[in-house]
């Protein structure tokens, strides 16, 4: 495994996490906390008692990432910005999202979904292109270009959260309740998974993979924008106007995010083995991310998948105790997440217990992309129950 | 002794064994995707319908209408409760050994194999002074040691994040818990009273009053149930019914609700906002005559002693309905008034033989996709009011009907639809009644008056023009008169049918088309007649709404044929009575359950984010230098552990002054 500069530089004697703290870390803390307790001064009169554990939870979860992760400070900062920029832009007036030029064409949330579309498509080519070409620099713009898709996605998300207090208060939610808001949501989520390993491991060889299935998700939008007309904000049903929904959702995507990316590391991981057994010598054999690294960051996403699915399934079971009388149901959305589960936990016993690797554990881990598929689209498409609101 | 052991040894051996565990997972995964494409808990009559009388029988058999209640699938749950349980009964003595003991007795041979070592020859120190360095190092990353000295060598054995051991037994306890508590909330309880004969359910259509004792649960009966009652405003209830199979059990209540009202709330859009119900719990026991009030609401539920009760459903309760029957078939003008209830049936007398009225349902809102719209737009219409009602004839025959209260525009004309099926589960087809003045009653008075027979020969009469065939002028008013007849009794079917029969087949094109127009002609005289009735001059010539009223009459005369019912029922004033639907549960399981939740989170990230790490040292004097060997292991995360461990040993590196040895130059 490549040693990452990070590991190197680092002393054996490690200070404790209190005296590693650099005063960009303390002042990270203290912008968040200022920024969420002015965000929370703002928005107290729309959350019901119970939301109050949320907002607080999502500051401790945005300080721990931001010192986890450096990177995640900048994006917050820039997302952020980009965010109250529209905010102040639209005052009370949703329909300064056809006449302001700022809005109009950057920030109001279908354009801000249209640049992340198209960023995220152009990064995909440029990935490849890196790759193939062996160019670090175009490897930097794939990266930039990846960044600034999820960014730009990420503000239209959060634009489009207020937007919809703007067509009422009574309309007013979180933009996680449906097929269309749930796909950007895959896509960001994925993204930024992806940058966590790509900056990790030090390599971009993964990048197109992955971004590949993010275009996948952007065509399916794309689609669903312009033939279904999926984009207009609706109301929530009764169903879905709970605080669960704020947790058990996103909890649910990291998971998605997590297997998606297993699954196209699975497609690199087949084509590179299958590129060494036929043609050793080849561009394919000599480019494309190495083995050991595609395994171990497979796992890694499948482990951490598994993790954030074992939390959202739990959580949707705690909610439809709430809505629903019972915290199960076999509600085919229920069931299909168990199915999912139990799929994965059958992976990671043969990785474990039986020391499985390389092709079969690839294959299964594209397999799994097709049964969580099925869990997250095909159920809403194709089978009734009480999770019937996302239907296309 | 043999023998004994072996079998023992391997009933355990297959349970506990990997490949079961993962053949059980896939199993179960692969079985619940029966009930999820097959929809569960259907009333059984509907399956009849989808499979036929012999595949239904062969899936009923097999459980497949209640997949996760049955028999196997429930078995194969038990297997995995069974098998993780033996898993862990096998594992976790080793593991708890395996984080309690710190292993010093390890040869110097099998350091040498790790996959992780280094090996110094640290001239000019003694062993006390570089075990100093090591078990500092060892300190500053938290790593708990023993020493155990040999004589001739010492062995510091180390390690660090032993609970991770834990996580296995969290994550594989957690799923025994959940499965059991997931047992004993499920309907095993019911089943075994059921095997055991002490409960039947009932497959009859009763009143709850009138369910016989064997099919009655009393409080406290199971320990855990879910059941479902429709409480009509102003009504209560002590009881639920349990859904099972084709029939139903009623469960007591210790307490009974009573629905003080249930209120629908609207978005702007006509969508649902808010379902809400308010209600009073009777409790003589616990509350005395002070009945306690609550509001309940979708994802805000009432828990009451242990019961708790949501808003899961809602419909009628019995609203009042104003009906108007036009008649259709008759040449009565004017409509007969009447007055029911939802839920409610009347005795009538068809044309045709008595006639059963079953009113069955009330809705206030109909928001449906909005017709004139663009494709792919996806606006909504709220449609208004509507009731449903089925006619059954003295054998037993329903047709279904679905009216609208209030005319609709489609296509800028006003219509009142009907909606007919004779089957349930068909989609409706739609009788659209072209509406005048904000009533149907132009189009029904038009239709009364083409079936009396003489006000249509008076009113033709009217607009005979003065002919000088008399002969031809009486075929023609034959031909009127026999070509309206079939197109009454049979739409515009029935003409092209009677052309084909009696004109031979090289002129039929044409006089089809002459029948048509015959036929159009005709009733185009007729409605001026019925235009004139109403006061209106048809002479100055009629306007394009008039025009269109007639085009839409025709179609709407024309599919009367196939509408089936004597009348046409309109709804003239409604009082709404709502009901609510209440799910009650019971869940005697639900603590273990959540205990398993926390289990299995807390052992899912232990078992992923940390690692058992140890790390051997072995030291031993020779000739003036001392020998150090380090080596280490980790049972997860091996790439974290790796750097780690080259970490240390460029640090030990540093420390002790010399260059750590190539690998295998050490023997
Ligand atoms: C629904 C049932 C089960 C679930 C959800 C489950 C889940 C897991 C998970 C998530 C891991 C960790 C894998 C990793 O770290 O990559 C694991 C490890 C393991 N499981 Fe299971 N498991 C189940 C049933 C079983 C059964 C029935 C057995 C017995 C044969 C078993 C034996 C093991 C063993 C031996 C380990 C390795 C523990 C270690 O070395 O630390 N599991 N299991």
């Amino acid at each position: 495994m490549a040693i990452t500069h990070q590991v190197v530089l680092e002393q054996w004697d490690q200070p404790s996490l209190w005296q590693r703290l650099t005063l960009w870390d303390i002042l990270w803390g203290l912008l968040v906390l200022v920024g969420s307790g002015y965000a929370y001064t703002l928005y107290q009169p729309y959350m019901d008692r119970y939301e109050i554990a949320i907002p607080l939870g999502a500051t401790i979860a945005l300080i721990a990432w931001g010192l986890y992760w450096k990177p995640a400070r900048l994006f917050t900062l820039i997302v952020t910005v980009l965010a109250v920029m529209a905010l102040w832009r639209y005052g009370t007036h949703f329909e300064l999202r056809k006449s302001d030029f700022l809005l109009k064409y950057f920030l109001e949330s279908q354009a801000a979904f249209m640049w992340m579309s198209s960023l995220y498509v152009l990064a995909t080519f440029t990935y490849f292109v890196a790759l193939f070409g062996r160019s670090a620099f175009i490897g930097k713009t794939a990266t930039a270009l990846t960044w600034s898709a999820t960014g730009i996605g990420l503000t239209g998300l959060l634009v489009r959260w207020r937007e919809s207090y703007l067509l009422g208060a009574d309309i007013g939610h979180i933009p996680v309740s449906n097929l269309y808001e749930v796909f950007i949501l895959f896509a960001l989520i994925t993204a930024l998974l992806y940058l966590f390993y790509e900056d990790r491991y030090r390599t971009r060889a993964m990048g197109g993979f992955v971004l590949l299935v993010i275009s996948g998700a952007v065509a399916f939008l794309l689609w669903y924008t312009f033939d279904r007309q999926a984009h207009h904000i609706q109301p929530l049903i009764p169903a879905l106007q709970s605080y669960w929904m704020k947790i058990h959702v996103p909890a649910n995507f990291i998971g998605y995010g997590a297997f998606a990316l297993a699954a196209m590391l699975g497609v690199a991981f087949l084509l590179r083995s299958g590129a060494e057994a036929h043609r050793p010598d080849g561009l394919m054999a000599q480019v494309l991310p190495p083995l050991e690294l595609l395994d171990d960051v497979m796992y890694k996403a499948i482990a951490l998948g598994f993790a954030a699915f074992t939390i959202a399934t739990i959580l949707g079971a705690l909610w439809a105790a709430e809505a629903w009388g019972g915290y199960w149901s076999w509600d085919p959305k229920e069931t299909w997440a168990l199915i999912v589960w139990l799929n994965y936990a059958a992976w990671l016993h043969l990785r474990l217990t039986k020391g499985w690797r390389g092709a079969p554990m690839a294959w299964w881990a594209i397999i799994g992309l097709f049964v969580t598929l099925f869990a997250f689209l095909g159920v809403n498409m194709f089978l009734s129950g009480l999770h019937s609101y996302g239907t296309l | 002794m043999i023998s004994r052991r072996t079998l023992g040894w391997v009933l355990l051996e297959f349970l506990g064994s990997m490949n079961l565990a993962i053949t059980l997972l896939v199993a179960i995964a692969i079985a619940s995707v029966v009930g999820t494409v097959l929809q569960q808990n259907q009333p059984y009559p509907n399956y009849v319908l989808k499979f036929g009388p012999f595949w239904f029988e062969v899936f009923r058999w097999l459980g497949l209408y209640d997949v996760y209640g049955s028999l196997w699938f429930i078995g194969i749950l038990a297997f995995l409760i069974v098998s993780t349980s033996v898993c862990l009964y096998r594992q976790v003595p080793a593991m708890l050994r395996e984080m309690m003991r710190f292993r010093t007795q390890i040869q110097l041979n099998s350091l040498r194999g790790f996959h992780q070592r280094a090996e110094w020859l640290v001239p000019e120190r003694n062993v006390e002074q570089v075990l100093a360095e090591v078990t500092g190092a060892f300190r500053a990353r938290g790593y708990r040691w023993r020493l155990r000295d040999y004589g001739d060598h010492q062995v510091a054995a180390a390690m660090k994040g032993r609970y991770n051991r834990l996580g296995y037994l969290f994550t594989h306890a957690a799923v025994v818990v959940i499965g059991i508590g997931g047992l004993l909330d499920g309907n095993l309880w019911l089943k075994l009273k059921e095997w055991r004969g002490e409960i039947a359910i009932e497959k009859r259509d009763l009143s709850s009053r009138d369910v016989p004792a064997i099919s009655r649960l009393q409080p406290g009966a199971v320990p855990a149930f879910r059941g479902n009652v429709m409480l009509p405003e102003g009504s209560a209830a002590n009881f639920v019914f349990l859904r099972l199979r084709d029939g139903f059990l009623v469960q007591e209540l210790p307490f009974s609700i009573e629905l003080e009202d249930f209120q629908v709330a609207y978005y702007d859009t006509g969508q649902p906002k808010s379902f809400i119900s308010r209600l009073r719990i009777h409790d003589r026991e616990q509350l005395g005559d002070q009945p306690l009030a609550a509001t309940i609401q979708v994802n805000h539920p009432l828990v009451y002693r242990g019961y708790a009760i949501y808003q899961s459903d809602f419909g009628d309760g019995g609203s009042k309905l104003e009906l108007r029957a036009w008649p259709l078939s008759g040449t009565r003008l004017e409509p007969v008034e009447l007055k029911s209830e939802v839920g409610n049936g009347l005795k009538l007398t068809g044309s045709t033989g008595p006639l059963n009225l079953e009113l069955d349902d009330f809705r206030l809102f109909n928001l449906l996709p909005e017709p004139d719209a663009k494709p792919g737009d996806r606006k909504f219409r709220n449609f208004g009011p509507s009731f449903s009602f089925k006619l059954r004839t003295a054998s037993g025959e329903a047709r279904e009907y679905f009216n609208y209260m209030a005319p609709a525009q489609l296509e800028g004309r006003w219509f009142y639809i009907s909606g007919m099926r004779a089957r349930p589960g068909e989609p409706y087809n739609y009788l659209h009644i072209p509406a005048a003045n904000n009533s149907p009653e132009r189009f029904l008075k038009f239709n009364a008056r083409l079936h009396d027979a003489d006000w249509v020969k008076t009113a033709l009469k009217r607009s005979e023009p003065t002919t000088e065939n008399p002969d031809f002028q009486r075929d023609l008013n034959v031909v009127r008169a026999n070509l309206l007849n079939l197109f009454l009794h049979g739409g515009f079917t029935a003409v092209s049918e009677r052309a084909k029969a009696v004109v031979p087949p090289d002129r039929l094109q044409e006089a089809t088309k002459l029948y048509f127009n015959i036929l159009r002609d005709t009733l185009a005289e007729l409605f001026l007649e019925i235009l004139r009735e109403e006061g209106i001059k048809v002479e100055e010539g009629i306007g394009e709404s008039e025009d269109a009223f007639f085009n839409d009459a025709l179609s709407a005369l024309a599919s009367l044929s196939s509408y089936e019912a004597p009348f046409y029922l309109q709804l003239s004033g409604f009082q709404q009575v709502e009901a609510s639907g209440l799910q009650v549960t019971h869940s005697g399981g639900t603590f273990i359950v959540y205990a398993g939740f926390l289990l299995l989170v807390t052992g899912v990230f232990i078992m992923f984010y940390t690692s058992h790490r140890r790390i051997w040292v072995w030291l031993a004097v020779e000739e003036g230098a001392t020998r150090l060997v380090v080596a280490g292991t980790a049972n997860r995360r091996q790439a974290d552990f790796s750097q780690e461990f080259s970490l240390l040993q460029t640090t030990l590196s540093q420390r002790l002054g010399v260059a750590a040895l190539a690998l295998g130059e050490g023997a």
